[in-house]
């Protein structure tokens, strides 16, 4: 593979290479850099949105009220789910699949580098406006992330048509984003490299990638059905023109509920690389895994409406969506066992993506298991609305989606920067979040059952312990992620030389490119057997 | 040594059961809270035992089959015998728990043959309780002092869950509500019932309860509906029916007798200390969640009232958007909430403080002929 890339280096001069300093990164259209801005991007975003948490956590450390007012309560807690959602794994997975995809799949680079570059510039712009309006007259958006309407429209301060406006970019970035994936992989794969060959991070970006496009326009279509109600006198989400506010819900949970699938499928793909590498054994059940996404991804489309059982839907849509809903746990339940699977009789160590991955599958599976009490709609009337509920999509979204990154970014580390991250220091990482991840999250499931609804600035007295622990995880939970921050900058500026293939059992195109990865690789394609 | 330790574990024991209570969902006092309770006790144990099967292999290969202790891997990658096998299984545990859920939601769903019906509607932040079957209303408000939940006051039992006017209704009978809002949407939630509905504007949602025992149950909006979302609580009370009936009857009777007494005070003035007093009190409980208690507001969210010009200049303005509101925004119709007494006081205290000094006073009899006109 190496004398390839050699006779990719002697090509060099016929590629216009990026300019030097600030330009490189504002023009360039290489997919190395960009997958670089989406990631570091969305690690800005994951400080920002994770102070948010810090000023929810510390209000909420004893009953009454201390720092914050109730409204600006509101603000960071509509503030820290957009941009944990939008601003941090969204881009966090689109950053991977930017810098993976054409190097797994022994593609030059993505199919279409121009509209790549705009797809990221714009999510700056998308998140500053957001940001700016929190110090507008009357607020930021103050709705909770789901925005439901009429609190959104009729209730809402004027900055919601920035709120608007910042969705809508989010949105085209994200469609822009979800086409380049598809046109790359059905086009720019390397001869042999058929579908049923393609490594499963690939596989389920593909997958993703579709939701994203089918859903992505329906939240464009919710923004502006409230932009539009609020500003220009429709009455969509209004009962006195002849509206519905639940025709709200079912427009927002029809693109929120793949929206979920879309921040977990990548993660599935990820873990399906990295349990087999340091398993030194083939992932057990590959086709099943691939059908297994598919039919997450399918009946993704089916069960929006257990987000609304209270809101008074006839008994058979509650029956429909409750079944459909249950059927999920078939699927899912396939890829846990064949991660279990590939682990049995293998050779295993662990080393920190392992790690890592190996978290993600109990946390994960934890939060499946919630989310199955969930789906049962006469217990879910108790659930719903309250810190289960935040427990459930904290421990899929946190130890689950945002747990995955962490190990693909360890896994690809020595890859993008040519050297070894430093070990010691990347555990205590993983001890650290493992720890103060449990303790954030896990009492809350206590507090939801207790009766604690979700998004109050202030609680009964019967829950002030159960908070307090809480938020002191909070607070090691966000503090261990400098620990990521430092492992990081120390492993991009030095360290230990990285081979092209640090672990003993990986498998891919990606670890037969040198360490650093070359800015061009795989001009010429590989032959794939 | 051991034997202290043995002593404080020990003393942990009740701690723990009493703590027990506090982590769970309350079994309540319904037979349908019941049912949904054993539901969610079922399903947890189901997911217990399937989390300890596959977390046991998982640290089974964890712990035996590592690469330091010289393991060689096994070269198999497929077995669609078991593949099919861990597919079937859980659809088969599936309908297991599909079941009995379904029985008991068809149950709660059944609103059918009610004794009592209750329209429940929410507003921002208190809720509006209804009796359709007899002439009584009233609102429910956070009966919680402000200075509480400022921290300058020690917090009581029932912090933040407590109410000026519960809800009562009678145990042993079949109790039907009708949900619905006037502004966002809200969510009517008593754990201790397992009823939980949402309240949304425009249209009316239908639960119901039939409570087994005599008690004081207590529940919160469960709907993010804005800045006090966290301001407002439900309190249930349940009575004998006999207990109910004397209480329903009596409660018919003060209406009446306040009505009446209303009539009478319109053809009496009240004077400006008078007003102002009563005015300010009104003021602190239903106008000072938005426009603030020193009628500043918040810029952007709720206009200010000191200095506005409808409060200085525009009687019948001022008069007009306080009984009817303003369609559109968060200002409520207070016209049905609040007596004449009280709406003449509230306008004029809103007219003569923060320096708002116009010097005008506002009588019942004046509001009652802005209403009747």
């Amino acid at each position: 593979m190496s004398t390839v890339v050699g006779e990719v280096d002697q090509h060099d001069d016929h590629h216009h290479h990026a300019p030097s300093g600030i330009t490189r990164w504002l023009f360039t259209t290489n997919h190395k850099d960009i997958g670089s801005l989406y990631l570091w991007f969305s690690f800005i975003m994951f400080l920002v949105g994770g102070s948010m948490a810090m000023v929810i956590r510390a209000e909420l450390f004893q009953p009454g009220l201390q720092l914050v007012d109730p409204h600006f309560f509101n603000q960071m807690t509509t503030v820290h789910g957009l941009i944990m959602v939008f601003g941090a794994v969204m881009p966090a997975f689109t950053g991977l699949a930017n810098w993976m995809i054409p190097m797994m799949i022994g593609a030059p680079d993505m199919a279409l580098p121009r509209m790549n570059n705009w797809s990221f510039w714009i999510l700056p712009f998308a998140f500053t406006i957001l940001l700016a309006s929190l110090f507008m007259e009357g607020g930021g958006p103050a709705f909770g992330w789901t925005f439901y309407a009429p609190l959104s429209t009729t209730y809402s301060s004027d900055s919601t048509a920035l709120f608007v406006f910042s969705v809508h970019i989010m949105g085209i970035s994200s469609i822009m984003g979800a086409i380049n994936v598809i046109v790359t992989i059905m086009n720019m794969r390397a001869p042999g490299m058929s579908y049923m060959k393609m490594p499963l991070f690939v596989w389920t970006w593909f997958i993703t990638a579709f939701l994203l496009i089918a859903v992505m326009p329906v939240l464009a279509g919710a923004v502006t059905m409230v932009l539009t109600d609020k500003y220009f006198g429709t009455s969509f989400f209004d009962a006195a023109g002849g509206g519905d506010p639940v025709l709200f819900q079912h427009i927002f949970w029809f693109f929120g509920h793949p929206e979920v699938y879309i921040m977990i499928l990548p993660s599935f793909g990820i873990v399906s690389a990295i349990i087999p590498a340091f398993s030194r054994k083939r992932l057990f059940g590959y086709a099943s895994m691939v059908y297994a996404t598919a039919a997450i991804a399918g009946l993704s489309f089916l069960v929006w409406a257990h987000h609304m059982f209270t809101t008074g839907m006839p008994v058979f849509a509650e029956l429909f969506f409750m079944y459909c809903t249950m059927l999920i746990s078939v699927p899912t339940g396939v890829k846990v066992f064949n991660w279990v699977a590939t682990m049995w009789r293998g050779s295993i160590s662990f080393e920190t993506p392992m790690l890592f991955a190996l978290a993600f599958v109990i946390l994960f599976t934890i939060g499946g298991f919630s989310g199955l009490m969930l789906a049962i709609t006469p217990v879910d009337f108790q659930y719903h609305d309250t810190y289960f509920v935040v427990a459930h999509f904290h421990y899929v979204l946190v130890s689950g989606a945002i747990f995955s990154i962490m190990a693909a970014a360890y896994y690809w580390l020595p890859k993008w920067t040519g050297h070894m991250y430093d070990e010691k220091l990347a555990k205590t990482h993983f001890w650290a979040s493992l720890i103060s991840v449990n303790v954030l999250f896990f009492p809350m499931h206590f507090a939801g059952l207790a009766g604690m609804p979700r998004r109050i600035p202030d609680y009964s007295i019967a829950f002030a312990d159960i908070n307090q622990i809480v938020s002191i995880g909070g607070f090691a939970f966000g503090l261990s992620q400098l620990i990521f921050l430092w492992v990081v900058i120390k492993c991009v500026k030095g360290g230990e030389k990285a081979p092209a293939k640090p672990w003993e059992g990986a498998e891919g195109l990606e670890w037969t490119v040198p360490s650093p990865a070359p800015y061009h690789t795989f001009d010429t394609p590989p032959e794939v057997k | 040594m051991s034997i202290k330790l043995i002593t404080a574990l020990t003393a942990m024991i009740p701690m723990a059961a009493q703590a027990r209570s506090q982590l769970n969902l309350p079994q309540g006092v319904t037979e349908i809270s019941n049912r949904v309770y054993d539901l969610h006790m079922t399903i947890f144990y189901i997911c217990c035992v399937i989390g300890l099967v596959v977390f046991g292999a998982m640290f089974w290969s964890m712990i035996r089959h590592r690469k330091s202790k010289g393991r060689k891997p096994a070269t198999f990658h497929e077995n669609v015998k078991v593949e099919i096998l861990w597919t079937v299984v859980p659809f088969l545990i599936l309908i297991g728990m599909a079941i009995p859920a379904t029985s008991t939601l068809i149950a709660m769903e059944d609103t059918s043959e009610a004794e009592l019906t209750v329209l429940v509607t929410g507003s921002q932040w208190k809720w509006h309780y209804r009796y359709l079957d007899s002439d009584v209303e009233y609102f429910s408000l956070l009966a919680t002092q402000r200075e509480q939940i400022e921290n300058k006051f020690d917090k009581g039992e029932n912090y933040l869950l407590e109410v000026d006017r519960p809800l009562v209704i009678p145990t042993d009978r079949k109790v039907r509500f009708l949900v619905t809002s006037d502004d966002v949407i809200h969510s009517w939630w008593v754990p201790d019932f397992a009823v939980k509905k949402d309240a949304n504007p425009g249209f009316i949602n239908e639960a119901w309860t039939k409570v087994d025992e005599p008690g004081i149950y207590r529940g919160q909006c469960a709907e993010l509906c804005g800045k006090d979302h966290g301001f407002m609580p439900v309190v249930v009370i349940a009575k004998e029916p006999a207990e109910f009936d004397a209480w329903i009857a009596e409660q018919e009777q003060i209406a009446q007798r306040e009505k009446e007494e209303e009539q009478r005070l319109l053809a009496m003035s009240m004077d400006m200390d008078e007003l102002m007093e009563l005015g300010e009190r009104v003021y602190l409980g239903s106008c000072a969640a938005c426009h603030q208690a020193n009628g500043e507001g918040i810029p952007g969210v709720f206009p200010a009232l000191k200095g506005s010009p409808m409060a200085l200049n525009d009687m019948e303005g001022h008069i007009n958007i306080v009984v009817n509101g303003k369609s559109g925004t968060s200002m409520q119709a207070f016209g049905n909430q609040l007596s004449l007494r009280e709406l003449a006081a509230v306008i004029t205290y809103e007219r003569n403080a923060w320096g708002n000094d116009t010097g005008e006073t506002v009588q019942a009899a004046d509001v009652n002929a802005f209403i009747n006109e």
